[in-house]
Formats: C-alpha cells, structure tokens, sequence
C-alpha cells in the first residue's frame, strides 16, 4: 500500500515532452521495513485527532455563551456579565422587574404562546393540504405555485416582511397591525415548512398505497383519508414541531407587524431592551424561557417522531434527529 | 386548494402592494405614499429617490449597500470555513458517537437567533468575561468596548448567527455521499488528502452552494445583529436603512423601492436556489 501511494504521489511529468529524469528518486535506506510497521502518521485509519479537536472547539464555542447567558438570568444582582449568586429573582421573586411581575414580560410570553399555537394550527393543515394537491395535479399551476411556495422559502425575511407591512397598512386595513397581521404573516412565512416536507415524504411513498386503496374500492377521499394521512403522520408531526419552534424564535416578521407593545412577543421585547446591553437578567431569564419552549417542543417532537416511525426501514435516532431539524 | 388562495392572497398581492407604493405618488400635504394600483400610471417618483440616496450629493447609501456586501462576504467564508471541517468529522468520522456530535450540532438551530445575539452581549460587556480573560492573559491593558460599534463584533455576530443552518446543509450533503466512492479511491491509490480534494470536495460543491445561499440571503436582509452587537452608524446595513424608511411614514415609498431593488439584487441567486432544489428532488423521485 505504501509503495502504490508512493509511486502516485511522485510528481508526474506533464505531455510537453521535455526529457524526464528517469531515474528514480533513491528509497530511503529503511523504506521496506518501514512499510510493514508505519509510523502513526501514515497510518490510512488512524483518527482524525486535528478534525475532532477543531470540531469540539467549535461545539464549545457554539454552546457555551449560550450557556452562560442562561446562567446569568438566575444572578443575583442588576449584572449580566458579573455573577453575585443564585437567585430566582427575575422569574418571579423580584415583585416589579421580574419576568412574572413585569406587565410587558408577562404580556410578552403570553403573546409568544398565543401566536405558536394559532399559526401552528393554521399553517400545518395548509401546507399539508398544499403539498397533497401539488403531488397530486401535475399541471401548470401547481408547477407554478410549488415554485412560489419554495421561493417564498428563500426569500429574505426583511423583504418578505416590508411586503406584509404594506398589506396592512395599505390594503387589508381592516386588519390591524397586531396579532391578526401577526398570524397572517407568520402562517404565510412558515407554510412553506410542512409543505416541503410532506412534499418529500409523499415522494418517498410513493403512489401504490393510495392505488391498492382504490382497487379494494376506496373513494378519492377515502383513501387520502385512510391511508395517505396515516402514513403522513410523522412528516405532519415533524413539521409541525418545526413551524411552532420558528414561530417562538420568529422575529423580523412579528417586529414589522406587532402594533402596540401588547403585542410584542419575546423576541422584539429582547431586542428593544437590549440594545446597548441595559437590559438587566430579566431578559435572560425571558430568553431562557424561549429556549426551554423550543427544546421542549424539540425533545416531544423527537421522542414521538421515533414512536410513529418504530419499525420502519432506516429508522434511528439520527434520522429522527435530522427529520426534526426539516432536513 | 386552500394553499394556492392563500399563497395569492398573502404573498403574490402583498408583492403587489409593494410595486403599487413604490411606483406610487406621495400625499401632498403629509408626503405619506399613495399606492396606485394601476401600473400603467406608476411613476419613478421613489425610485429616483432611492437612485438620490444611493449616488446623489450627499448620499449615504451606497457605502452602507458596500460595506454589507463586504460584511456578508466576510462572514460567509468564515462561517464556511468553520463549519466544513466541523460536518465533515461528524459525518464521516464521528462512529458511535455521531449520534451525540449531531444533537450539539442542532441544539443551537432551536435556540432563538435573539438568545444567541443576547449571549455575545452578556460576554462582550466592558466588564464581560472576554474582556477580564484578555485582559488576564496580558493580551491587552485597557478592556475593549466591544458593542460600541466594531465591525469585528458584528462579523462575529453575523456568523454566530447564521452557522447552525449552514452546518445543517453541509452535514446533510456530506453525510449523503456513498462511503464506498471514498474506499474506491483509497483503493486506486489516493492518500487521504487527495480522496478529499478528489473525491469528496467535488461531490459536496452542490452542499456547499446551497449551504451558502442560505446564509448569504437572510444575512443580506439582516438588520438587527449590528443593531444590537453595536448600534453605531458606522456598522449600519442595507437592512437598518430599510427598517428606519419603514418607521418615518414620509419615507415609506423609499423603503418600498429600496426593498424592491435588494429583492431584484438577490433574485439571481434566489432563483439558482429554487431550480437546485427543484432538479434535487425530482432526481429524488
């Protein structure tokens, strides 16, 4: 092995045809032993130590300021860099600054629950029903709108939310910048969500299921009904779980389209108070609220993802992991 | 088709909306915009305002569209360069314990893009835990205002915040390449880093352009990572102007065109993404 990787890393002469020094260059005197007991770094299989370093450098460096800022909502004191001792204050201790006691950080949690729900509950029936009549027509149209619905994937969310502001303001005035331009907005932005998704389930299904369906004498309805839904379930309930944890961490949209500060949700709170680093561990403590929603959501999501697709071809933890994460 | 009306009614009238203001008149009295809903009638009014603003006498828009070129620039290829060896190792070489690296690999994908600006601010502060540890190690005497408008803060936020979807692409893409295409090229005779170069850099190009698209488009319309990691003029992005435009009712036509014009910016890319995406998955059926 040793002696074939030699002879193609030589340098090869190019075509040009100049004369080649054909001698080869002298083996090292110990070559041969050497071959049969490598030193470690020509060993073929030996670990990548460099790569594993680098990659737990990065998981270090992606995780723990997360975790420290998570650590500083249970401080102490007024500081969010300087750490003075445990306390759960700012959850709901504090009777005026505390997440519990504050009206706006209050306002704002039940406002960042209020609108995961609803846009949930709207936007997955949507995008699954939009994905099943893509799969379903093949004709111009939904060529036209699959297209739209994997733009509107792409398209940056500032721009998007300049055309929803718009809407609003200009158009739909009836609606009322505030949570039903929220809902709106966000169901819009995050349709597309469930519908790629189930989108890619369908595909991997394929149409014989819904074929033996209707040859035992199922209706068109029946067998969506009976037999796509079932099979669909945890492509829905994945989606499902990715549409609620956007939504939670959803910010460029509901900044734009929040009227008053009742409606703000917990991510613009965080923002306007933040800016210059003023905030106080409340905000934290907000944060650490958010994260714990989404990584909740996350873990049901997991755990009954793995439940619906037990015995199924390929099924594991990791795809269930990468499935969750709308991969 | 629920999905369709909704689709016409929430994304392709709102777009309308926008074109409607953009080439629409101003109110006289209040210069709040007009929209016109005919387009035979739609005139240059906001974009020659927006064309004012970019190349005019004491224009300020044009450093601000290419210092967030530069800044998007930059922080991709960092983001790129940290994330490929880190989804590499775990897709390829990470063994029994892969199913651990992915979780920590996804964990900050569920995290909100605010906790993790939130953090750095916490860490940034004068009297942060960065500057107390550089200032330990004697790398520097006085601590550092971080957050009082450096363009380094805000790179680093930018790529902080946009890594975890480029590392999901890259993981994915890496992962998808069949392992035995490697084996075959250690077995004619590759060492490992021209497997790599050979083999496995060619296969995840597709990986790599889409993972980048990702980052690049939402960093182009980002406006609130330099708003809250400096909040200084000299950071502003394409997106603040945007955003102030949306807050001043005199200027919203503006806003209306300056979007317009960043979305005809981007399309070229967005579209390459869409019919990438689209070719992927009817290979797929």
């Amino acid at each position: 092995m040793t002696l074939t990787s030699d002879a193609v890393d030589r340098p090869v002469a190019d075509d040009g045809g100049e004369p080649v020094d054909e001698t080869p260059p002298t083996p090292p005197p110990t070559a041969p032993r050497v071959s049969r007991r490598r030193p470690p770094w020509r060993n073929p299989w030996r670990r990548p130590w460099v790569l594993e370093t680098f990659t737990w450098a990065y998981l270090i460096w992606s995780i723990v300021p997360i975790a420290i800022a998570v650590l500083f909502s249970f401080n102490n004191g007024k500081s969010q860099s300087v750490w003075q001792g445990f306390s759960t204050r700012w959850y709901w201790g504090d009777p005026v600054n505390s997440v519990a006691h504050n009206p706006a950080l209050r306002s704002a949690v039940v406002q960042t629950v209020r609108l995961s729900v609803l846009v949930t509950i709207i936007a997955v029936p949507i995008g699954v029903a939009f994905a099943i009549g893509i799969q379903r027509w093949h004709t111009r149209t939904s060529t036209t709108f699959n297209f739209v619905m994997v733009f509107s994937y792409v398209i940056p969310e500032l721009i998007f939310g300049v055309a929803m502001f718009f809407l609003f303001t200009q158009l739909f005035t009836a609606i009322h910048l505030g949570t039903g331009a929220e809902v709106l907005g966000l169901v819009t932005w995050n349709f597309s969500w469930p519908a790629i998704i189930v989108l890619a389930r369908l595909a991997s299904i394929g149409s014989s299921y819904e074929e033996a369906a209707a040859d035992l004498g199922a209706s068109r309805l029946q067998a969506i009904r009976r037999v796509l839904l079932p099979l669909l379930m945890p492509a829905i309930f994945a989606s499902a779980v990715l549409v609620f944890a956007s939504v939670v961490d959803d910010f460029v949209v509901v900044d734009l389209l929040s009227g008053s500060a009742d409606t703000q949700p917990m991510s613009v709170i965080i923002y306007s108070t933040s800016h210059g680093g003023n905030g106080g561990p409340a905000l934290n403590a907000l944060a650490t609220i958010m994260l714990v929603m989404s990584f909740a959501v996350a873990t049901i999501g997991l755990v009954a993802y793995r439940w619906m697709t037990r015995g199924e071809r390929g099924a594991n933890s990791q795809e269930a992991m990468t499935s969750i994460a709308g991969m | 088709m629920p999905g369709i009306i909704w689709l016409v009614v929430l994304f392709l009238v709102p777009f309308y909306t926008v074109l409607a203001i953009a080439g629409g008149t101003l109110n006289a009295i209040f210069s709040t915009p007009v929209p016109v809903w005919n387009p035979l009638r739609w005139t240059g009014t906001s974009y020659a305002a927006v064309y004012h603003l970019f190349f005019g006498s004491g224009s300020f828009v044009w450093p601000i569209f290419l210092r967030t070129v530069w800044y998007v620039a930059v922080a991709s290829l960092i983001s790129l360069v940290v994330a490929y060896p880190a989804a590499y190792f775990v897709a390829r070489f990470a063994g029994r314990r892969k199913g651990l690296f992915l979780a920590l690999l996804i964990a900050p994908f569920w995290i909100s893009y605010m906790m993790r600006m939130l953090a750095w601010i916490d860490l940034l502060q004068t009297d942060g835990y960065i500057n107390r540890a550089l200032v330990d190690l004697h790398l520097i005497s006085q601590p550092v205002d971080w957050l009082g408008g450096k363009s380094t803060t805000v790179i680093l936020g930018l790529v902080y915040g946009y890594i975890p979807y480029l590392i999901l692409v890259l993981y994915a893409g890496l992962d998808r390449i069949d392992q035995r295409l490697l084996e075959a090229g250690r077995d004619l005779g590759l060492n490992r880093v021209r497997t790599f170069w050979r083999v496995t850099l060619p296969l995840s190009r597709q990986a790599i352009l889409t993972g980048m698209l990702i980052t690049v488009l939402p960093m182009m319309g980002d406006y609130f990572t330099n708003q809250l990691l400096s909040g200084a003029q000299s950071t502003s992005m394409i997106g603040n102007v945007i955003d102030s435009q949306l807050n001043n009712s005199t200027q919203e036509a503006q806003g209306a065109a300056l979007s317009l014009l960043l979305l005809a910016f981007l399309l070229a890319p967005m579209l390459y993404y869409v019919r990438k995406t689209r070719q992927a998955s009817e290979e797929a059926f």
